[in-house]
């Protein structure tokens, strides 16, 4: 006897083949959903901003006027914040990942440690702040300076940063750590001459996608008490700042409607930045990617 | 397959009198976590001979191999007791460094896993962590290693491309290549013909031959007639025991235990 009927069968096929069309426009709607919600932002923001954009725009400090207004203070102070949270939270992080993925031994608290690094990472950026607060401005007494701000950014990516790199280390086939370790490698040449290389694309990746996170954030600045009205740029680690969602913030909070256009200019100064970073990202991951 | 006709094309007449071991196993126990994996192993290996290791999976031969360049302690909650004396000496002693031990004995994969580098970069690998710089010895040893691997010819010209570009029965060959420019005394091989097709395990086969006169070769492979082929002596494994261990003829003409007989006419396994 046949379980599958070939008339049943026939019988069913319109059903099948109209589930199948229908889904395939569903999920075309919610990607465009998604498309067009991008779309009308973009376009506000430009049509907004684009009138306020210039070279003056660029090398202005902030002013009361809104014709006088620049971003030059916020774009540098990001760049200073970059300086400090980039090398902090790559060496922090790759260096954890190193140790979580290829010394420390299986045991219940790596387990634990491992699963709360990526609890910490879904942790409100808010909360980074009033940590770097306690710990970094008052406890340490670095004031609002950019150390201080940038300290406490790289905390808050730096979870992502060590998954991230948890994640490209583990992709690395244990086969090319046994043909090493076969030769008479030790540990350290292991990671240095085989599994970083291979990783390093992976970890390129997340770092500086968790970097433009950083470049975004704006809650754990207002929480440590980054000034936005600076005339002047920061000559050292130690001073203070302003970044550029800060300035954003500042100027879309004001009463005049101008310094909403602004304040649209200051946005698209920040998206060309995040733009250019994860172009870099994506530059990294198609220079270095490897096969297996 | 009821019986197996050895036809061994390059066997001398061995005397072993003359030749010395190489290892020498006593009373070798291992287990991984609660499961006894190998038990109360006794084996002696002579130098410049193949000794193939042969059993079903699961029989404790792959383990045995790693164990005596010490890969085997990679697995975490691996543990071992008797001792396995390399050119007289106990591996497992304090102050024998692995990574000594390894830099005498080379290994060959199951699968081959070149890195994701250069040919030449592959075969300078393991001279570069043992400290060679010059340039000059380094070409030297590379070419030596790759003919000595017999594919010196097939990529003399495209040493400077990805070893991924090349097929997997080269692929193999090269990692050969790779261990023998560390210039060990003895080759592991776990099973180095399990992933290639039939001319590529005929070519790394012939290789074995050759290699035997400078090196002393332990392989442990599925492929009875692979092993009644190219070795010396076999030792059949079962259930992490040595059942036999013997002059390759003796093992597959006229086995002394029952199942060993068993299992190279394909009773089971």
């Amino acid at each position: 006897m046949r379980y599958i009927e070939q008339q049943a069968v026939v019988k069913r096929m319109n059903g099948r083949l109209i589930a199948n069309s229908i889904f395939k426009y569903v999920f075309l709607a919610a990607t465009l959903v998604a498309l067009v919600a991008l779309v009308i932002l973009l376009y506000r923001i430009i049509s907004q901003g684009m009138g306020h954009l210039s070279i003056e725009f660029l090398t202005n400090f902030a002013s009361r006027f809104p014709e006088k207004a620049g971003i030059k203070a916020a774009l540098v102070g990001s760049l200073w914040l970059m300086l400090v949270v980039a090398p902090t939270s790559i060496i922090l992080g790759v260096g954890s990942a190193i140790y979580l993925e290829e010394y420390a031994k299986q045991n219940r608290i790596t387990t634990f440690i491992r699963m709360n690094i990526s609890n910490l990472a879904g942790v409100p950026s808010v909360v980074f702040g009033l940590l770097g607060l306690t710990i970094f401005v008052r406890a340490m007494a670095l004031g609002n300076s950019i150390l201080a701000a940038g300290f406490t950014m790289s905390l808050l990516i730096l979870p992502v940063i060590v998954v991230a790199s948890q994640e490209a280390i583990r992709s690395v086939p244990g086969e090319l750590r046994d043909a090493s370790f076969g030769m008479g490698a030790t540990k350290w040449q292991t990671i240095v001459k085989i599994i970083l290389p291979a990783a390093i694309p992976g970890i390129l990746t997340g770092s500086i996608l968790a970097l433009s996170r950083a470049i975004g954030e704006t809650a754990p600045l207002i929480v440590i008490g980054v000034p936005v009205i600076i005339q002047f740029l920061p000559a050292g680690v130690m001073d203070t700042f302003t970044a550029l969602p800060m300035q954003i913030y500042d100027w879309s909070s004001r009463p005049q409607p101008e310094f909403q256009n602004v304040a649209a200019a200051g946005i698209m100064v920040l998206m060309a930045v995040l733009l250019f970073m994860n172009s870099i990202a994506v530059i990294i991951r198609n220079k270095f990617d490897k096969r297996y | 397959m009821t019986t197996i006709i050895t036809e061994k094309t390059t066997t001398e007449e061995v005397n072993d009198s003359a030749k010395k071991a190489v290892y020498e196993t006593n009373q070798l126990n291992l287990w991984y976590g609660s499961n006894h994996a190998l038990k109360n192993i006794d084996l002696e290996i002579m130098e410049n001979e193949v000794t193939a290791i042969i059993g079903p999976s699961g029989c404790g031969k792959s383990t045995y191999l790693k164990t005596l360049n010490r890969m085997v302690e990679l697995v975490p909650s691996v543990k071992t007791s008797g001792e396995i004396l390399y050119r007289g000496r106990n591996i497992f002693d304090h102050d024998y460094g692995v990574e000594e031990l390894r830099t005498r004995v080379g290994m060959v994969f199951q699968k081959p896993n070149p890195f994701p580098k250069s040919i030449y970069d592959n075969i300078a690998y393991g001279p570069r962590i043992h400290g060679i710089k010059n340039k000059k010895i380094l070409d030297e040893i590379v070419e030596k290693s790759l003919r000595g691997a017999a594919i010196w010819e097939e990529v003399k010209d495209r040493l400077n491309e990805n070893a991924y570009s090349i097929s997997g029965g080269q692929q193999q060959r090269i990692c050969i290549a790779r261990a023998l420019a560390i210039e060990p005394d003895v080759i592991l091989m776990d099973e180095p013909t399990s992933a290639l097709d039939p001319i590529s395990t005929l070519k790394v086969e012939e290789l074995v031959q050759e290699l035997k006169k400078d090196y002393s070769i332990i392989i442990v492979t599925h492929n009875m007639q692979q092993a009644a082929r190219i070795s010396d002596k076999t030792a059949f494994f079962l259930n992490g025991e040595v059942i036999e261990y013997d002059q390759t003829d003796t093992i597959f003409s006229n086995p002394s235990d029952k199942r060993t007989e068993d299992y190279i006419s394909g009773r089971f396994g």
